[in-house]
């Protein structure tokens, strides 16, 4: 019995978060449906989830349920549908709002920085840890009688 | 030496940092816009006031004018409505109204009460004109200058101080400049 309870807690946890998955999926905020061609409703799904709603800036319009959001998407579907390419939609919107709306900058010389810091800062760390290393090489160990030096 | 520089240089960069992240009167969340210096995008809507007539910006152009983009479900709007009431009465520059996301009986209820600033306001009925502008909230208010371009954006509730020390001499300069 004592051995149950937590089995049966874990189960109905794991049931019930499998069962709920559904009623999130249903709960998406699209309110034209899919689009027929199921390419144009995959570059649909790839470009809103790139697309940062302004109003809440840490959503994209695929996630957000903002008016603007709405919009937006609507905007998005229109030109796939008018044959439009993900460049052309990229920089409408980025026209119109700055680049700030990709969560996926483009590599430019404005946009290096953000690309290039984290190679910067595993190169610094890396430059630390070896100095840092061979000034330990250099140190004598410590469980030798300071005499001997 | 190196001991003394490094730590000082991270100090400055740090200070640096915290005062212009951390600037109170900084708002984090108003962006840029990309239209600055570029033509203004045209629009040609039917007014909020009287749907027989049209404001067009064609018929703007050759002028300096200001471009509010509000809706009557916008708490700020109501908040900067009567510093507008005040612009309007200056006779500075046309003001022009964008309703965004709105019904147009609201719109007109709230302009017939609390009083109209606008020369005219366009009905943006689906939100077009507003993505054309790169409108992500309200109150946003663009200033246009004589050949057509947005040479300004503010966007938050507009105010005297605002008006007084963004807009004036933008306005001055942009008509000295001719057109």
């Amino acid at each position: 019995m004592r051995f149950l309870r937590p089995t049966l807690k874990l189960a109905a946890l794991l049931l019930s978060s499998v069962l709920s998955f559904p009623v999130l999926a249903a709960g998406s905020v699209d309110v034209y449906g899919e689009l027929e061609n199921p390419s144009l409703q995959a570059r649909y799904e790839h470009i809103t989830e790139d697309l940062r709603c302004l109003v809440c800036q840490n959503e994209s319009i695929a996630d957000s349920n903002v008016e603007l959001a709405a919009d937006l998407r609507r905007q998005v579907r229109e030109m796939l549908i008018a044959g439009k390419s993900d460049d052309a939609i990229f920089k409408f919107m980025t026209d119109r709002y700055g680049e700030f709306v990709r969560f996926n900058p483009p590599l430019t010389p404005k946009t290096w920085l953000i690309w290039g810091a984290p190679f910067i800062m595993v190169a610094v760390g890396a430059v630390i840890i070896i100095r840092v290393a061979r000034q330990r090489a250099r140190l004598p160990l410590d469980d030798e009688p300071a005499s001997e030096n | 030496m190196w001991k003394f520089v490094i730590p000082v240089a991270a100090f400055v960069a740090l200070a640096v940092l915290f005062a212009v992240g951390l600037n109170p009167h900084r708002d984090i969340h108003a962006l840029p816009s990309p239209l600055i210096g570029k033509a203004a995008p045209k629009f040609d809507l039917t007014d909020v006031m009287d749907p027989s007539r049209r404001v067009d910006t064609a018929a703007l152009k050759g002028q300096v004018y200001v471009l509010n983009v509000w809706g009557t479900w916008c708490v700020a709007c109501r908040e900067e409505h009567d510093e507008l009431l005040a612009i309007a009465q200056q006779h500075v520059v046309p003001l022009i109204g964008l309703d965004y996301m709105d019904q147009r009986d609201k719109a007109r209820q709230w302009l017939t009460q609390l009083g109209n600033p606008y020369q005219s306001v366009g009905f943006d009925t689906d939100g077009r004109t507003a993505i054309d502008w790169g409108v992500y909230g309200a109150p946003e208010t663009f200033l246009v200058d004589g050949q057509g371009r947005v040479i300004f954006k503010f966007i938050s509730p507009m105010t005297a101080e605002v008006w007084q020390n963004e807009f004036v001499p933008r306005i001055a300069a942009a008509r000295r400049s001719g057109a």
